[in-house]
């Protein structure tokens, strides 16, 4: 018979789990888990400045190891902080699990003292959630709060304990096992052989990768049946390295800043093949007129997201690796002459703005710059704004899970904690963070957390001292009224990186700044690398928001 | 209980459609369900909720209109974790018919 209290058989069951790294901030509600936590030779714990710094961490530990990963958090505003980290893990599908710590059962529901109700206000971005009223529950609510988040379509699972639970003591003859991911739906295979008699028979079919291809780990696959069908192939931003970029069948990235081609490329396609993909409003643009003249095969494992925003002529429940590893053996092998030529005339005569700039002091100069002195074992995380579209369209990312950045919420500041919990994850790796000036103020606290840890993060920070894309589509779409997107204030951010104890390098004032960011980058350990961008650059093309696909401006 | 949302979307015109899901019963049941209809503005034109046999299990009985969004929000609320399963019925169904008695 086992006996402890609720908090040790927390970490108990983490630990049965595989858990060995959590990212978290305590507080006065969970401080029993912490001192349970104390104990634990198996779990490291990091700790954050800031709740959201750790939700993201353990988002970039989950991205790069495709496993749940963990952080906790106190009540009130511990577990309020908690909350866009929670969003974004929620629409980028990241399996993770948070734990709160909440008020005793008895004072829920009276205004204690950093009280919310966090399973009340996590109900629509949380997978499932869970508030645990007895310690018994929670032999069956842990396990089953990794199985959820791991099962089908991954994504973010909050517990939330009161200390009291925390604090109660327990017995049990045996642990539970640790969770294993449900069953996957069983595939319809006369859909699969529907699918595969259209693309046989398509002209002019274009495979389109989503996020799912790289959760499912089923990159290979997809490689395999472009090269097998002779699909041109686009991906949205979350499945970036699926297929390499310098594939000869890669189109690159579709949408609001797809190279000019890619958009056109799917404008004459007669068959869309939907991998993992849910048809986001960025990379399809105004729906009605996406893919006018294409049937469409929709392959998810979330069967929620078939027939959603268009309808697909196919539509496959199932895990893609399945779906696509049942096709292979059912599509021919064809070279496609005609249709892969046309689709090389058409990147020939529009081609990429960015091949050709190699000043590393530029916005795509600098982005490929990094790429030349790094290799594909790299880990590459952004914030959100122009240097993440920037970094997206140039970078030559290579395989899945090279890349990291916040896809469907977009969140700035992103993207430092997450490449601490990328190196946390994956420490024999550099892990590279693109961020802006914009971004990179709203976590720069986490500079505190990568300074104590030393981990190898190069942040390379653009910075043109504004929002840059809100001052982009103030000039573009709001008659040049620019307004609170320019910054009056400059701060010097290698004095702010030097103040917390990271090394940093200006390659402003660089006598070489090809040279001197070769070498920062392989300097083992964190490094602040600053550049100033020119305000004016713009991300080109740009799709106007609603507008479609076709009507780009600039590139 | 949906009065937050702004304007419910047009419906007139569109059949009435009652969906009969069993759910495991604890608190956060009925918001995790609700909420998705909320966020939508699907007008819920009725609701009701009874446990059922050891008081594990309850029964929801949800009246809504019919329109081209439904489909997409019946497979929503069958991907709940706490939604076991969803039946359709049409507006012929009696258990909100017999109902009426308690709001005239």
């Amino acid at each position: 018979m086992n006996q402890m209290t609720g908090a040790e058989l927390i970490v108990r069951l983490l630990e049965r789990q595989g858990v060995r790294t959590i990212a978290g901030i305590p507080g006065g509600a969970i401080l029993p888990l912490y001192d349970a936590l104390s104990g634990s030779t198996l779990i490291r714990h990091v700790l954050a400045r800031h709740e959201q710094g750790a939700g993201f961490m353990a988002q970039g530990m989950a991205r790069v190891s495709g496993v749940p990963e963990v952080c906790f958090a106190s009540s009130g505003p511990g577990a309020t902080n908690l909350v866009t980290a929670i969003a974004d893990a929620r629409l980028d599908s990241i399996p993770m699990v948070a734990i709160t710590g909440q008020v005793p059962l008895s004072m829920i529901g009276t205004d204690a003292f950093q009280e919310v109700d966090i399973y009340g206000m996590t109900v629509p971005i949380t997978k499932h959630n869970f508030l645990v009223r007895s310690v018994d529950e929670l032999l069956e609510v842990i396990p089953e709060a990794f199985r959820i988040a791991m099962s089908g379509r991954p994504g973010p699972v909050l517990v939330d304990v009161p200390k009291d639970v925390q604090n109660a003591l327990v017995s049990f003859a045996d642990f539970p096992p640790p969770a294993t991911p449900q069953p996957l739906p069983a595939l319809d295979m006369a859909l699969i052989e529907e699918a595969a008699r259209m693309i046989d028979a398509a002209e002019r079919p274009v495979l389109y990768l989503g996020g799912g291809v790289i959760h499912s780990g089923a990159a290979q696959l997809a490689v395999t049946l472009a090269e097998q069908a002779g699909l041109p192939t686009t991906m949205t931003l979350m499945a970036l390295g699926a297929m390499p970029m310098d594939h000869p069948l890669s189109i690159g990235m579709l949408g609001m800043h797809a190279a000019r081609h890619t958009n056109y490329v799917l404008e004459e396609a007669d068959l869309l093949v939907c991998v993992g993909a849910r048809f986001d409003d960025r990379a399809i643009g105004k729906a009605a007129q996406f893919c006018p003249a294409a049937k469409i095969v929709h392959i998810d494992v979330d069967p929620s997201e078939l027939h959603k925003i268009k309808q697909a002529h196919v539509a496959i429940n199932g895990d893609v690796g399945q779906a696509l590893e049942a096709l292979l053996p059912r599509v021919r092998a064809q070279l496609r002459k005609r249709w892969l030529s046309h689709v090389e005339s058409l990147k020939g005569r529009f081609p990429v703005q960015w091949a050709e700039q190699d000043d590393p002091r530029s916005h795509y100069g600098l982005v490929r710059a990094v790429a030349a002195a790094l290799d594909d074992e790299a880990v590459i995380t952004t914030d959100v704004g122009q240097h993440q579209m920037w970094v997206a369209q140039a970078y030559p990312f290579r395989r899945p899970r090279q890349w990291l950045t916040s896809g469907g919420l977009g969140t700035m500041g992103f993207g430092m904690p997450a490449a601490i919990g990328a190196a946390l994850a994956a420490p024999q790796r550099t892990v590279v963070c693109f961020s802006g000036d914009g971004s990179f103020k709203m976590n720069i606290q986490e500079l505190a957390t990568l300074a104590e840890e030393w981990l190898n993060v190069k942040i390379v920070l653009m910075n043109n001292n504004s929002l840059g894309l809100v001052y982009q589509q103030q000039n573009l779409f709001y008659g040049k009224r620019v307004f609170a997107s320019k910054y009056r204030g400059a701060p010097d951010f290698v004095k702010i990186a030097e103040g917390f104890g990271i090394p940093a390098v200006d390659l402003d004032t660089a006598a070489n700044p090809r040279g001197t960011l070769a070498q920062a980058l392989n300097t083992p350990g964190p490094c602040l690398i600053h550049v100033s961008i020119d305000r004016e650059e713009f991300v080109y093309p740009m799709v106007p928001p609603g507008a479609a696909n076709t009507e780009m401006i600039g590139g | 209980m949906i009065e937050q949302v702004a304007e419910p979307l047009q419906q007139t015109g569109f059949a009435k459609v009652i969906l009969e899901i069993d759910v495991n019963n604890h608190p956060g049941v009925m918001s995790h369900i609700c909420n998705l209809f909320a966020r939508r503005a699907f007008n819920v034109e009725g609701i009701l909720c009874m446990p059922v046999s050891d008081g594990k299990r309850s029964r929801i009985w949800l009246l809504v209109f019919e329109d081209q969004r439904l489909e997409q929000m019946v497979r929503q609320v069958e991907k709940l974790q706490d939604v076991l399963s969803v039946r359709r019925h049409g507006a012929e169904h009696e258990v909100f018919e017999r109902l009426e008695d308690f709001f005239h």
